[in-house]
């Protein structure tokens, strides 16, 4: 008994730094949040609760405003985009440079480079390019008229397309990153398995089928999984390329962001966005996994 | 085993533990914080003159961007452990909220200190901005709570060639004028009739707040904050189509709803707008991007002779005083000084601010001068009995921004405001 004991705790105190570490950064503020999300402090004086105190009013102030559910649509457009578009371009090009027995490693460096930039030089990048005439650095327009194609030159960032120019700078921002873990994926699938295949007649739609498709979906997944975390809490980038646009690429995380630190400090209010925003990106998350596991059992992947 | 135990312990519970805890003012020094770029040099020029002549050191800390520096005054005023002096970046009612938390001095006394000497040196609309005044809608003790150190006044500008080459020997006084100076220009070698940073809010805001009032008067304008008058009401829907006349008249700069304003300036500094709608702090701007340029200011574009113009303007940038701190008198005391004419007179030298005090006409140069001649009619937030809620504000601001992109109408814009505004009342 005193042996175990000692041993548990020997065990313990392993864990015991990441513990405290993960419990003041991320447990102590997660409560923090809640209980702010139930008040209307504004983040000043000192924190009294009772004196704060506003009940589930914030979370009812947010399933009832229209700004916010415009913001989540603009998150969730872009994300389509970049699942669908990003994603698949992403997949294929990692299919393709499987394929390719020689710079491998130099396509990996190459699409790898965007990801590594700061969202704030992307968006101020793109913002460059696409511009309109006064500042006289409208590159993507210039080039457009030395083309002769003159006639397509327009405000790209100002217009009613400026949220599907938004959504692809965020995807040719993404494309890389999704490549390199898509690419990682595909490079662990045995090779004999194909050749086994081929052996037994089967085509290269077939083999794609039932070898690519059931092996690489626990990577798939992730990438749908982080795509969809990381594209819902987009920020910087957009902030930097267009700052919302008139609310038409506001995202969530700009609401939160200007109740958080703007003039009016509703930190209340923003907190319960936050939370809002956090239970429904978990809950598609989980469901993401959900889908992954049956796609796997249906294969013989996983045993049903 | 045990020595990294102990390394674990040194590396991340030591700093954790200590690295959060406030710093001891140092003796003898004046730490203040500030976002003002431009200024930065100046600053620090002044502080090394205040401890020549006291043998007080003056530390000016720069932080930028204001959302930063915001954010850095919120969690230092959590953690009681804001600077000796410091601004604050936000509304009347953050100010407020500041105050009762005891975190800014109640500076009345001193202002008052030989028969309102520091007083009287500031400008009284400047002045305005930082006095909290009986039954505030803040719930402070009246009192001057800051120290005004400049003044800004929104204006429009022209580029004086560009005006020149169309053949006109002034600006233009009515909106009519004004649209149909600015369309002369469409087109015109890449250049435009007007530019402004509408993506930034405020700018957008400051304009429709000038045009509301002298459509339907000030009295009229603030009952809509009292909600005895709505923004669907056919004045206000006025100001909102000026903005859709703005842009279906074809003058606007294209990607004006999403520009900044550093990126306005550059363009207008490059000649490529006839007209901009800026601060006074934009002389020093020009003269940085592009000391050749000609312009000059004018005031807003009438739409209505019943009532006058206001302008936007005020304090700039204020100061206050950290009432915790232990350098309280000594802070009180370099903000005296540095608001005294000769260092008021060095920067507007060095920054071409307007100052924030009176007695420095003689100094300026002509066309902060022309500037001051409108004091007296200035209107600014701060000044209101009462101030619009700041999410009603954001509305307005990204439906006007909506306006000048063609993606929504002016009735729905004034609809999409009331509606917010009922909401929150409602609440």
């Amino acid at each position: 008994m005193n042996a175990s004991f000692k041993e548990n705790s020997l065990n313990f105190s392993f864990v015991a730094p990441a513990l405290f570490i993960f419990s003041i950064f991320y447990i102590y503020p997660f409560f923090y949040s809640f209980i702010l999300s139930l008040t209307n402090y504004d983040l000043i004086g000192d924190f009294n609760f009772k004196n704060y105190y506003v009940g589930f009013s914030n979370f009812r102030d947010v399933f009832t405003d229209k700004d916010w559910w415009k913001s989540m649509y603009n998150g969730g457009y872009i994300t389509f985009w970049a699942l669908t578009f990003q994603n698949i371009l992403a997949f294929a090009l990692a299919l393709a440079v499987d394929k390719v027995v020689r710079l491998k490693k130099f396509y990996r460096v190459v699409f790898f480079i965007l990801p590594v930039l700061s969202e704030i030089i992307i968006g101020l990048l793109m913002k460059q390019l696409l511009i309109g005439e006064p500042t006289g650095r409208n590159v993507f327009n210039n080039l457009l008229n030395s083309a002769g194609l003159g006639f397509m030159a327009q405000d790209w960032i100002g217009g009613d397309r400026v949220r599907m120019i938004t959504a692809l700078v965020h995807c040719w921002k993404g494309f890389g990153w999704a490549f390199v873990i898509l690419f990682a994926g595909l490079q662990t699938i045995p090779e004999q398995l194909y050749e086994a295949a081929k052996i037994d007649g089967a085509n290269a739609w077939q083999q794609f089928r039932k070898i690519t498709i059931p092996l690489v979906m626990p990577v798939i997944t992730l990438v749908v999984v982080l795509t969809i975390l990381g594209t819902m809490q987009a920020f910087a980038m957009i902030l930097a390329l267009n700052a919302g646009a008139g609310g038409e690429t506001t995202v969530p995380v700009m609401i939160i962001f200007s109740h958080l630190g703007g003039a009016s400090k509703l930190a209340g209010l923003a907190c319960a966005e936050g939370l809002i925003l956090g239970a429904i990106l978990v809950a598609v998350s989980f469901s993401m996994f959900f889908v992954s596991k049956k796609v796997r059992e249906k294969y013989g992947v996983l045993p049903s | 085993m045990k020595k990294l135990s102990k390394l674990i312990v040194f590396f991340v519970l030591i700093p954790l533990i200590f690295g959060c805890s406030a710093k001891k003012p140092k003796d003898n020094t004046i730490i203040v914080w500030h976002w003002m770029t431009d200024r930065k040099d100046a600053f620090s020029e002044l502080a090394t003159k205040y401890q020549a002549e006291t043998g007080v050191n003056v530390e000016f800390k720069l932080l930028f961007p204001p959302e930063t520096y915001s954010m850095k005054v919120t969690a230092a005023a959590r953690a009681k452990t804001l600077p000796d002096i410091f601004g604050i970046l936000g509304e009347k009612t953050t100010v407020g909220s500041f105050i009762r938390a005891q975190h800014i001095a109640d500076l009345t006394p001193y202002m008052n200190e030989n028969f309102q000497e520091w007083k009287n040196r500031f400008y009284p609309q400047t002045l305005d901005l930082v006095v909290f005044k009986d039954g505030n809608s803040s719930q402070v003790k009246p009192g001057i709570y800051a120290v005004p150190i400049d003044t800004t006044i929104m204006q429009f500008v022209y580029n004086k060639s560009l005006l020149d080459k169309l053949g006109f020997s002034a600006p233009p006084e009515t909106f009519e004028e004004f649209i149909k100076y600015a369309a002369l220009v469409k087109g015109k070698s890449d250049q435009f009739g007007f530019v402004c940073g509408w993506g930034e809010g405020w700018l957008l805001n400051a304009l429709a707040i000038e045009w509301a009032i002298n459509l339907m008067g000030e009295e009229k304008f603030l009952q809509t904050i009292e909600r005895k008058v709505s923004y669907t009401d056919p004045d206000w829907l006025k100001v909102f189509t000026l903005f859709e006349t703005l842009k279906n008249s074809g003058i606007l700069v294209p990607n004006i709803a999403t520009m900044t304003n550093k990126e306005s300036e550059d363009a207008f500094a490059k000649g490529k707008a006839l007209f901009s709608f800026n601060g006074s702090w934009s002389i020093n701007v020009y003269q940085q991007l592009n000391p050749e340029i000609q312009y000059g200011f004018f005031s807003l574009p009438k739409i209505s002779i019943e009532h006058p113009v206001k302008i936007w303007g005020g304090s700039g940038s204020s100061f206050m005083v950290n009432e915790r701190s232990p350098n309280k008198l000594e802070a009180i005391k370099f903000l005296k000084w540095f608001t005294a004419k000769q260092q008021q007179v060095f920067l507007i030298e060095k920054t071409n601010n307007l100052p924030a005090i009176k007695d420095c006409q003689d100094q300026m140069p002509e066309k902060l001068r022309k500037l001051t001649l409108n004091l007296s009619n200035l209107t600014h937030p701060d000044t209101w009995p009462d101030n619009e809620d700041s999410r009603v504000i954001e509305v307005i601001n990204r439906g006007l921004q909506q306006i000048v992109m063609g993606l929504k109408t002016p009735s729905e814009v004034a609809r999409e405001v009331q509606e917010k505004k009922d909401k929150i009342f409602r609440k």
